[in-house]
């Protein structure tokens, strides 16, 4: 069975799910059932990860979802790197999903501090997942030093605008020794369906599910669209081409030679 | 800030666009000769962006009568942002000496009152009544009088309530970069400061004494939070003492100005319209209408489409509730605006009468049955070194 291998762990689903932006954490929870996800990436400074009753942990099923804590909000390696021991140390989760975003309005990825604070987490132990540009090399260094996947971002993170990036994310997905995970930007099934049918490993999707008017509905459209462009991508999609391609080719004739 | 120093710094660009109540007369008549035309064309643009024509547009008289269609967008650009959250704070007031002669205040130091100071040991019993309604978002605030509220004092307190808050923040008495800094390494990571009005003529006329009264070194302030590191600067006019217009443009020069210069800070927006306070003769005050608040939140956030925007208790239960689906990311509820009026002196005196009095526990309800989360926490004080 086609699986999706993160650090020696399977999953079946493809499709990883950010909890911010929903109405309540019920709301949350049902959407996260509905994407059928395995994983589901958390930001610290939403919840109190010390707290086993917080809102949305407890909303979380532990035994059924992967808990994968993200850095939402670091500015710089430093603060990234204590945000993951400070969830390692509260829950034993040793996974992170590295976000480092200076800037506070298109929240993109640090390219600098990014691999810097990977590198460290690394060696302490972690499996990095770091949300990044589409840099083809940034994604070499840093599966160089370690990292369990690459993430590159489709289009800024919030913004639907789907994949803006195709021709670095290709590069990436061509050269990469780790999955590949399209994340932020997707705002529409249609777009992680692209992903997919590129052949990325898996999408992250949160603010196209959490702000649709029925996200119950809205994350099993993404379900489907994952899954399709996955199977499309493994019966090897067609090759694109500018011209029509007649059925009856001209020297076809040449063939009986 | 050696990198930036080539650039004008803010009083040159408010001078320059005459944005400091010297070009009053000039803004004024082409804010009434905006056309519904133009008003159409504004709405038609890609909103999120900052234009200063753009908003000229949509803060005009002949935009009055699109306030659905600036809604409707707002809305949108806000859920997308935001998605269906909103951040819950509360304000703790320290003192209220002050030496500024500030006419709209109710802690002028031109008021005879009682005036007290809470001691650390007071503000921690106050800190704690607030965390049992389940804030972890906690706005410092204190007037002026720097013998009785120091940076050390401040510093102190911060360090104390880190455990219990997520996010600390003080809206106090401006300070010097390095001041702000040490705050910032003490867990404070934002700071509100007003200017209040960004008309030169205006801010005199309010502003007759005390360090305050200086117009440009409080314009210099928020680039001081900047230089600190601040992640949040909070900025704000006083709505009621100079046309909001002209304010609102200013105060969108300031925000994008202050985006571009100090871009690891997130720029917020408050929205204070003066309340009747002891002692204060509010018949002098400016008012703007709900339509005219309204309109310029709704402004604002089709030209900033990030930008934090934060309504407290100053307005009414009604009008709070619409807000909230109006751009309006951030609220205040359950405050008291005196020092020690959670707990330790409930009949001191306070900065200014509140609206909304409905309880914490109320707010949240009212943000869940609109399908809205109340956010208690949104950071964490591991993001600080302190």
């Amino acid at each position: 069975m086609d699986k999706l291998v993160i650090a020696g762990k399977q999953f079946t689903s493809r499709l990883l799910i950010g909890t911010g932006k929903f109405s309540s954490s019920k709301s949350m929870a049902q959407a996260i059932d509905a994407a059928g996800a395995q994983i589901v990436t958390v930001a610290l400074r939403r919840v109190d990860i010390t707290n086993k009753d917080d809102d949305m942990l407890s909303a979380i099923d532990r035994n059924k979802y992967l808990l994968l804590p993200n850095t939402s909000g670091a500015r710089t390696a430093d603060e990234a790197i204590r945000l993951a021991r400070l969830a390692r140390a509260a829950t034993g989760i040793n996974w992170v999903k590295l976000e480092v975003t200076p800037d506070p309005y298109y929240l993109l990825p640090d390219p600098i501090e990014t691999l810097k604070a990977a590198e460290i987490l690394v060696k302490e132990g972690f499996v990095v997942l770091p949300y990044i540009n589409a840099d083809p090399i940034l994604s070499k260094k840093l599966q160089d030093v370690g990292t369990a996947t690459v993430m590159p971002l489709a289009s800024p993170i919030g913004s639907n605008q789907g994949l803006k990036t195709r021709a670095a994310i290709e590069i990436i997905i061509e050269q990469a020794n780790v999955p590949v995970v399209v994340d932020a930007g997707l705002g529409l099934p249609s777009h992680a369906a692209e992903a997919m049918e590129m052949g990325a490993d898996a999408v992250l999707v949160n603010t196209a599910i959490a702000t649709a008017v029925e996200p119950v509905k809205m994350a099993e459209a993404f379900k489907l669209a994952v899954a399709a462009g996955r199977m499309a991508y493994l019966s090897g999609t067609a090759a694109e081409s500018k011209k029509a391609n007649a059925s009856s080719p001209l020297t076809g004739f040449l063939r009986n030679e | 800030m050696t990198t930036t120093t080539q650039h004008p710094d803010i009083k040159k660009i408010l001078a320059d666009r005459g944005l400091d109540g010297s070009g009053k007369d000039i803004w004024t008549k082409r804010l009434g000769e905006i056309t519904e035309d133009e008003v159409k064309w504004a709405l038609s643009r890609q909103p999120g962006y900052y234009v200063l024509d753009r908003l000229l547009m949509l803060i005009s008289p002949a935009a009055e009568n699109y306030i659905e269609q600036m809604s409707q967008i707002a809305h949108q650009l806000t859920l997308q942002r935001f998605g269906k959250t909103v951040r819950l704070y509360a304000p703790l007031y320290v003192s209220n000496f002050c030496v500024n002669g500030c006419t709209y205040c109710g802690f002028s130091t031109n008021h005879r009152f009682s005036r007290i100071r809470l001691t650390i040991e007071q503000a921690l019993a106050e800190a704690e009544t607030i965390a049992k309604e389940g804030f972890k978002d906690l706005l410092l605030v204190s007037s002026e009088d720097k013998k009785f509220i120091t940076v050390d004092y401040l510093a102190e307190l911060a360090s104390k309530l880190r455990p219990k808050f997520s996010s600390l923040s003080v809206e106090i008495y401006q300070m010097s970069a390095k001041e702000y800094a040490k705050l910032f390494a003490a867990g404070i990571e934002g700071v509100t400061l007003y200017q209040e009005t960004y008309d030169r003529e205006t801010y005199r006329k309010y502003h007759p004494g005390g360090p305050k009264a200086d117009y440009d070194y409080r314009l210099s302030a928020a680039d001081s939070f900047g230089q600190a590191g601040m992640r949040e600067i909070g900025l704000g006019a006083l709505l009621g003492l100079d046309d909001w217009r002209l304010e609102t443009l200013a105060l969108a020069e300031h925000a994008h100005y202050l985006m571009k210069r100090y871009w690891k800070s997130r720029v917020s927006f408050s929205f204070p319209r003066l309340r009747p306070a002891k002692d204060v003769d509010s018949a002098r005050f400016n008012l703007l209408s709900d339509t005219n608040l309204i309109q310029m939140i709704l402004a604002l956030r089709l030209c900033f489409a990030d930008a934090g925007m934060t309504i407290s208790t100053r307005e009414p239960a009604y009008l709070r509730d619409q807000l909230v689906k109006l751009g309006i990311t951030r609220m205040s509820a359950g405050s008291k605006t005196n020092p020690g009026g959670y707990s330790t002196h409930a009949d001191s005196v306070g900065q200014f009468e509140i609206d909304d009095s409905r309880s914490p526990a109320q707010i949240a309800a009212m943000l869940k049955s609109q399908g809205l989360e109340p956010v208690w926490k949104d950071w964490d004080s591991a993001f600080t070194d302190a």
